[in-house]
């Protein structure tokens, strides 16, 4: 297999506060090829963002990388300068934020935003003739009319905003696209028309996309790998389908059944006991131990390394042959 | 069916769209237009919908949060035995009965509650408005509700401040706020929406529980279909302002009729990536009613529309049989 696009390996990274380290991302080891769309899910302060984040070198002030790497197309890009970064970001990875709609600058056209940021990053520089053209192929690309360009953000609709920023984010081809909860503001109609806009706009360009969010429905209907997050550390990661239907970490099976779906019987979900860990302190061994149905004394003394059971199917727990089948829950 | 505990008719919300401080407004946002419907003793209806669609207006009107246009609000006994009462233009006293009866869950858990205020003091404020009970017989009623929303032992929340508790317990404290009094009718407007999913879960299970025990009826507002067929016995959609389609929750689901349920439906994010979705495809996004013409709200975006809904008048909610009501005037044709 050729090498990989992206591969995250070993990744630590902590916050430095007052009250002590936080143990944002632990240990976590990934890679994605090219084409490959891969989704991080988990709650709220379980890490998915702080790696978004620290692909692009983003990260706050108080963020600290102990140790592990992230080598796109082989290069370290912690070991970068600032300036050599500054010309990766956009041209190699460029991303979507959550909330990116509501970033345009009201005085400014929506064209002439885009265009800056070619500008900055497009290199060799192009002519406004050119830049014009390829921001015409961008709106229709996205599905938005190439007129529109020519608008204010105001004129345009939350979704419609949105789009803009996907072809923002497309203007400088980059290989890699981060999606930080891409339609989570959006209603579901527009989030549903965006999702599979995404999706054609990769077939057709062939570049990666990192979904992250906290919906497990959306990660199901847009990725080929599937990654799970709880306090800070990867707990399953595997092929999309393999992972919805066979569930093998605890979380990711009490996640799972605690989704509502339109689809299926009707059935009572099962609650998640307990709150995600605080991680200025987390849990020693198995960070999901203290809320796990099927812990033992082995998952409070010694860590589970992310195990191989098969196609590529990884789970870092001791007991994931106890965890019992989704199939006939789901289905 | 027996009596309705609460029976909404032709309930309307405009709202003026400023024109200048002098002059006076000629056009009005449609944010709710003429619904009506009814909810049972004990039962739970789901109302659901895109940002805009007028849900929570309506959920602020039913609690008079909001003050209704025209049209009717009819409030029952939970029991059934007294005669509805128009409480759409109460005031005073009357006022303060109403809100022993009907009480709101906010969706917010950050927002809707005082922070300078301790639990007990938030939970306790509906008995002292109301004048219930000495101190200390508060103090055991405010005890008892935290105990049955789940945070316990009681004495370790009495006195803790919003800022200590975490949004799942937030929205707890809301929920005992909100049935302190024992209310028959509580409007949630989206109360899960800000929480994680580990937490919705138990939320939901927790209101589901309490309605059973307190008898009390649920108007849930959510943006979230799965969301309302797990909370919800029936399920009412919204479109700018109008009910397109009404009727139980499994069959509404099952057999959408409404265009706009189905391509809502769709789209619908599912956890399972070997399910194939049909593929109903509608125009745009939703826009505002402002003035809006008399035909069918849902024309602009309807891949069916025929000339019949050009010319005619917004069609009514008609029966389809099984208590199923659908607003649309092709629903034989496009089925």
């Amino acid at each position: 297999m050729s090498r990989p696009l992206l591969e995250v390996d070993h990744l630590v990274m902590n916050y430095k506060t007052e009250k002590g380290d936080v143990s944002a991302v632990e240990d976590v080891t990934f890679t994605l090829h090219s084409g490959e769309s891969l989704g991080l899910v988990g709650e709220s302060g379980c890490g998915k963002t702080s790696i978004a984040m620290s692909l692009l070198r983003l990260v706050a002030e108080n963020a600290v990388f102990k140790s592990g790497e992230i080598r796109l197309e082989g290069t370290n890009l912690l070991a970068l300068s600032e300036e050599e970064m500054r010309q990766r970001r956009w041209n190699d990875i460029s991303m979507v934020f959550q909330g990116a709609m509501n970033a345009w600058n009201p005085v400014y056209r929506v064209g002439d935003q885009i265009r800056e940021a070619m500008d900055l990053h497009f290199r060799p520089r192009l002519s406004t003739a050119e830049s014009n053209d390829r921001i015409d192929r961008l709106f229709n690309l996205v599905g938005l009319n190439p007129a529109m360009a020519d608008r204010y953000p105001h004129e345009f609709s939350g979704g419609m905003r949105q789009r803009a920023i996907i072809a923002m984010a497309l203007s400088c081809d980059p290989k890699l696209i981060i999606a930080d909860e891409p339609t989570t503001a959006l209603d579901v109609i527009v989030q549903d028309q965006i999702l599979q806009e995404l999706k054609k706009i990769q077939a057709e360009l062939g570049m990666s996309i990192i979904y992250i969010s906290h919906d497990i429905a959306v990660i199901a209907e847009v990725t080929d790998t599937i990654g799970v997050m709880y306090a800070g550390k990867l707990v399953e990661i595997g092929p999309t389908s393999e992972v919805f239907a066979r569930p093998r970490h605890p979380y990711t099976f009490l996640l799972l059944s605690s989704t509502p779906s339109v689809t299926g019987p009707r059935r009572k979900l099962a609650p998640l006991e307990g709150e995600p860990p605080n991680l200025l302190d987390p849990p020693p061994a198995c960070r999901f131990h203290p809320r796990c149905p099927w812990a033992t004394d082995r998952c409070r003394t010694e860590e589970p390394k992310a195990e191989d059971i098969g196609g590529g199917h990884l789970v870092a727990c001791w007991n994931w042959q106890e965890v019992p089948e989704i199939g006939a829950m789901i289905k | 069916m027996s009596q309705p505990l609460v029976k909404v008719d032709q309930l309307t919300k405009l709202f003026p769209v400023s024109r200048g401080m002098f002059r006076k407004p000629i056009d009005f946002i449609h944010a709710v237009d003429g619904i009506s419907f009814e909810i049972a003793p004990g039962e739970s209806l789901g109302l659901v919908g895109e940002s805009g669609c007028g849900k929570s207006t309506t959920g602020r009107m039913l609690v008079r949060l909001a003050d209704a246009t025209s049209g009717q609000i009819l409030l029952g006994d939970a029991d059934g035995s007294d005669d509805l009462v128009d409480v759409a233009h109460i005031d005073g006293s009357d006022m303060g009965k109403f809100r022993r009866r009907v009480q709101m869950i906010f969706q917010d858990p950050y927002e809707s509650m005082n922070p300078r205020r301790t639990v007990f003091e938030t939970i306790a404020e509906p008995l002292s408005v109301q004048n219930i009970g000495t101190l200390q017989e508060r103090e055991e009623r405010v005890s008892a509700m935290l105990k049955l929303v789940g945070l316990s032992p009681p004495e370790t929340f009495l006195f803790r401040y919003p800022h200590e508790l975490s949004g799942g317990q937030r929205q707890r404290v809301a929920i005992a706020r909100a049935l302190v009094l024992d209310p028959s009718f509580v409007v949630a407007d989206e109360p899960t929406s800000m929480l994680d999913v580990s937490i919705r879960i138990s939320i939901m299970d927790l209101m589901l529980k309490l309605a059973d025990e307190f008898n009390v009826s649920y108007l849930y507002i959510t943006h979230d279909l799965a969301v309302a067929r797990y909370m919800c016995d029936r399920i009412a959609v919204m479109y700018l302002g109008k009910i397109v389609e009404i009727g139980d929750t499994e069959e509404i689901l099952g057999n959408p009729l409404h265009p706009y349920t189905r391509a809502l439906l769709s789209a619908v994010p599912v956890p399972d990536p070997s399910f194939k979705k049909p593929d109903v495809q509608i125009l745009g996004g939703i826009t505002k009613a402002i003035n809006p013409p008399a035909r069918c709200r849902f024309i602009e975006r309807c891949p069916f529309s025929q000339a019949i809904c050009e010319v005619e008048d917004h069609p009514p909610l008609e029966d389809k049989g099984g208590d199923h009501y659908v607003a649309c005037h092709l629903v034989e044709k496009t089925a």
